[in-house]
């Protein structure tokens, strides 16, 4: 079997049992370190957009620092939620808590547009990104380290419509981090990008949220992306969580891997059997 | 500038040393070729003088000092109509893309309003201010005043709204919002309407001269069309023509300024 899909998949390296071992514990070692990210609780939370009732009753404690993936058909209801998280609806009913002293730069979103001022410089655009610091004396010095999180140091002076696509997610992605942000939702940062680029990015999302620890929500249509990078995926089927699912695969996960592969198969199977329509996959 | 020349351009047909002066071939063209017909006896200096006399006549009225005077008092007038007018318009155009109540107060009063031929008030005008100056400005403003506000009201109203909610969850107070995102998201809209205002200023400024003026270009055109004088007519056209070309080649500077990080403005 594992022959069989490493002949499938050329990209799935083959890795030394030892190496894998000592991945494993490293990656055992990184998450026992305190996390910065604030825990999250939701209590029966509903929304609903004039007679079309989008969540039913949420209920959902996120720990600090978790990385949870929000996956289920269109229209579902998760795009909402996350919407809800960041605050960017107000809520029918129930709570949303952070804890304490959340401060409005501590939660971030990230969307499938970069959503970048054509109008600002690369530079001055990530800037946008510290909120009320941004008129403070070191907002260039870290608006330039954010810039070097993801790699694009050189692009600090450019307009962004010369920018690719996955360079402009990637300013966005560091004008999301400039303000150390302690929760991070994404929604479908990666829908809009080709299937090379869209790995690359999925290294450096998880790359930053180990390195800074945040609490990451992602919102994702495709299922191998959520196994890939998260500690757990909700699946979400008609306003409610229908599914939660921990994904106990030690980091750094292969792409491609038959234990990812599993449990993608078995988080689709959920999917297509909720569907009265098989179509509308 | 344009669309077309925005678009990568073919290899070979690119001129870099000449494209400043590659504009002006084909009017020096016109010119020698309207020279020579006219030397040649081919048109009759009654219907069309030669460049070359037309020329002699603008020398004669700028040593009076004449040509000097007119060109400036219509330069006054265009100018202050349309700083009067377009300041109107751009404050309107504001109010009503920001806020629904001024949109609703006035909107389609403005609206009525534009259908009216702004020419058409001239005897209006005349009978309201005579034929002085606050006549024309009158007229000039009324002129500018809708391109520059349709376009600013449009511009306002097309900028992106999902750069609006980025600068909201970014925490920009409404004035920041509007600085950082929606005048400059406006601007490129607010360059067109300021070209089309730049066009009707010259039209209604004509048009208000010629019919009720003491002084200006358009007075000297009518003035040299009743001593015959055809040179001086065709002069103070071809210096419309020129005043025009100005005004836009202004905006064209103002506008490559301003849109530096506009695609359509980006040097390959």
């Amino acid at each position: 079997m594992q022959e069989a899909l490493r002949f499938l998949l050329p990209d799935a390296e083959p890795v030394d049992r030892a190496d894998f071992i000592e991945q494993a514990r490293l990656a055992r070692r990184n998450s026992q370190t305190p996390s910065r990210g604030l825990a999250l609780t939701i209590r029966a939370l509903r929304k609903s957009f004039g007679d079309n009732e989008v969540l039913r009753g949420i209920d959902l404690h996120i720990p600090a620092g978790q990385f949870v993936a929000i996956v289920g058909r269109s229209g579902c209801g998760k795009s909402t939620l996350l919407r809800l998280i960041a605050g960017l609806e107000t809520i029918d009913a129930g709570t949303i808590g952070f804890g304490e002293n959340t401060r409005p730069e501590d939660v971030r979103v990230m969307f499938q547009e970069p959503r970048l001022l054509p109008w600002a410089r690369v530079l001055s655009n990530v800037e946008v990104g510290l909120g009320r610091d941004r008129a403070s004396a070191d907002a260039q010095a870290r608006a330039d380290k954010a810039l070097g999180e993801v790699g694009l140091d050189d692009k600090r002076g450019q307009w962004p419509a010369v920018l690719s696509g996955g360079q402009k997610q990637r300013v966005a992605l560091a004008r999301a981090l400039v303000s150390d942000p302690r929760v991070l939702a994404f929604d479908e940062p990666l829908g809009a990008l080709d299937a090379l680029t869209r790995i690359s990015m999925q290294r450096l999302l998880e790359r930053v949220w180990r390195d800074q620890a945040f609490t990451a929500i992602l919102v994702t249509h495709d299922v191998s992306e959520a196994v890939a990078l998260a500690d757990r995926v909700l699946v979400i089927e008609a306003g409610r969580i229908a599914h939660d699912v921990t994904v106990d695969i030690p980091r750094p996960r292969r792409r491609g891997s038959a234990d990812l592969a599993a449990l993608e198969g078995s988080i689709l199977r959920h999917l297509l059997q909720s569907g009265d329509d098989p179509s509308e996959l | 500038m344009s669309l077309i020349e925005s678009l990568p351009r073919i290899r070979g047909l690119r001129l870099p040393q000449a494209s400043g002066l590659i504009q002006w071939i084909v009017p020096l063209a016109i010119l020698l070729i309207w020279q020579a017909a006219c030397v040649a006896g081919l048109v009759p200096a009654r219907v069309l003088p030669a460049p070359s006399d037309v020329a002699a006549a603008g020398w004669k009225l700028l040593l009076s000092g004449e040509l000097a005077r007119n060109i400036w008092v219509s330069f006054w007038r265009a100018s202050t109509g349309f700083v009067i007018g377009g300041g109107i318009g751009f404050a309107f155009g504001l109010v009503n893309g920001l806020s629904q109540l001024g949109s609703k107060l006035t909107d389609t009063t403005l609206q009525m309003v534009r259908n009216i031929p702004h020419l058409a008030l001239i005897p209006l005008v005349i009978l309201w201010f005579g034929i002085d100056e606050t006549a024309k400005l009158f007229l000039v403003a009324l002129g500018v005043f809708f391109p520059i506000y349709l376009n600013t009201l449009h511009g306002i109203r097309t900028v992106d709204p999902q750069l609006i909610e980025m600068g909201r969850i970014y925490g920009m107070t409404d004035g920041e919002l509007f600085r950082r995102i929606i005048l400059p998201g406006a601007l490129p809209s607010i360059f067109v309407g300021l070209r089309f205002a730049l066009g009707i200023m010259w039209l209604t400024l004509i048009v208000a001269e010629t019919i009720a003026a003491s002084s200006g270009l358009g007075y000297m055109a009518m003035q040299a069309r009743e001593f015959m004088q055809i040179d001086v007519v065709v002069l103070s056209i071809l210096i419309y023509a020129l005043l025009g070309k100005l005004a836009d080649s202004a905006s064209g500077a103002l506008e490559r300024l301003t849109l530096s990080w506009h695609p359509a403005f980006q040097k390959h």
